[in-house]
């Protein structure tokens, strides 16, 4: 395909398209709390200062020592509470939804730290710091972050 | 909370997908043309006259621009290969298969083609190739024009020829 000017010395142009279909190794503390979304769950794991921290990190963010051994996990969520947030008015194609939503950091009920994910709200002025939002959960889920397609307000589906 | 076993995913997939819009530049366009018409451009350096394929638009070495067309025939020596047999996804050649470094006679620099209607293990390096094009109406302005090399039957090149492009 060449641009519309004819011109010898012109470049060329064509579409592109990459993709790396990798798949990851994600260990056993990642793989428990997706192994949680699977089954519509939030797996959390407590920290040596007593923080509940969700998604689950390998290493405890004060001391360094691995978390995630027997006796150190706890269930939070699934209701939670939008901490920060920011609207995405034009989505892109890759994007979770294809409208308008909010990326947000949500705090599980239970849970020390925020989770980002997607609120899905009928617009803008729908969002607020603070509102509490429930996950919808995708029909077929997999063990992936995507098994949940977002949060809504708390009460709707 | 339940002391039920709990489930351990261990992989997921993280696709990465770009779409964009691919500019060659000046110098390999003229490349792409001439492979639409079925022939194989070179470009000279305008300070060392290496001839390069496919060009790029400047000299690699100098930094001079390439302008003046070289003819570069579609026949060349294998200096180097490598035996694939390990499949890889988008790509959907018959394995095994191989993949050379080609010095097209009439050029500095090598490319990269895949060498077939021979035996891989009869592939050797100086070994002499032609290209095989597709049907002339099937042309278009991408490496895919040409099928593949294939052996020419001609005597193997003299390592002294190509032994500055390994």
């Amino acid at each position: 395909m060449t641009r519309s000017s004819g011109v010898g010395a012109a470049s060329m142009w064509a579409p592109y398209d990459l993709e790396y279909p990798y798949k990851r190794s994600v260990g056993p503390v990642l793989g428990r709390f997706f192994g949680g979304l699977k089954n519509r769950r939030f797996e959390a794991v407590r920290a040596s200062d007593g923080r509940v921290i969700c998604p689950p990190p390998e290493a405890d963010p004060v001391t360094g020592e691995a978390l995630g051994g027997e006796g150190g996990w706890t269930e939070v969520g699934p209701g939670g509470v939008v901490t920060s947030w920011s609207w995405v008015p034009s989505p892109r194609p890759k994007h979770p939804l294809q409208k308008p939503f909010a990326w947000a950091l949500i705090q599980l009920d239970g849970a020390s730290t925020a989770l980002l994910h997607v609120v899905d709200a009928s617009g803008e002025s729908a969002m607020k710091t603070g509102m509490r939002v429930a996950p919808r959960w995708r029909d077929a889920t997999v063990g992936d972050i995507r098994d949940v397609e977002c949060f809504v307000t708390e009460g709707t589906r | 909370m339940s002391d039920a076993p709990k489930e351990i995913v261990k992989r997921i997939e993280t696709p990465i997908h770009l779409t964009f819009q691919f500019t060659p530049g000046v110098g390999a366009s003229r490349f792409l043309r001439g492979i639409a018409e079925g022939r194989i451009l070179g470009l000279r350096c305008t300070q060392c006259a290496k001839v390069y394929v496919s060009p790029r638009g400047s000299c690699p070495k100098c930094g001079a621009p390439t302008l003046d067309e070289a003819k570069v025939t579609d026949r060349g020596t294998i200096t180097s290969f490598s035996i694939v047999r390990v499949p890889s996804e988008g790509i959907d050649i018959e394995l095994p298969f191989v993949c050379a470094s080609i010095l097209l006679d009439g050029a500095d620099n090598t490319f990269y083609h895949v060498i077939r209607e021979v035996p891989v293990e009869d592939v050797r390096m100086g070994m002499r190739v032609e290209a095989v094009w597709v049907p002339r109406e099937e042309l278009r302005a991408s490496l895919e024009s040409i099928r593949h090399f294939k052996p020419t039957g001609e005597p193997d090149a003299p390592f002294d020829s190509y032994k500055e492009h390994l």
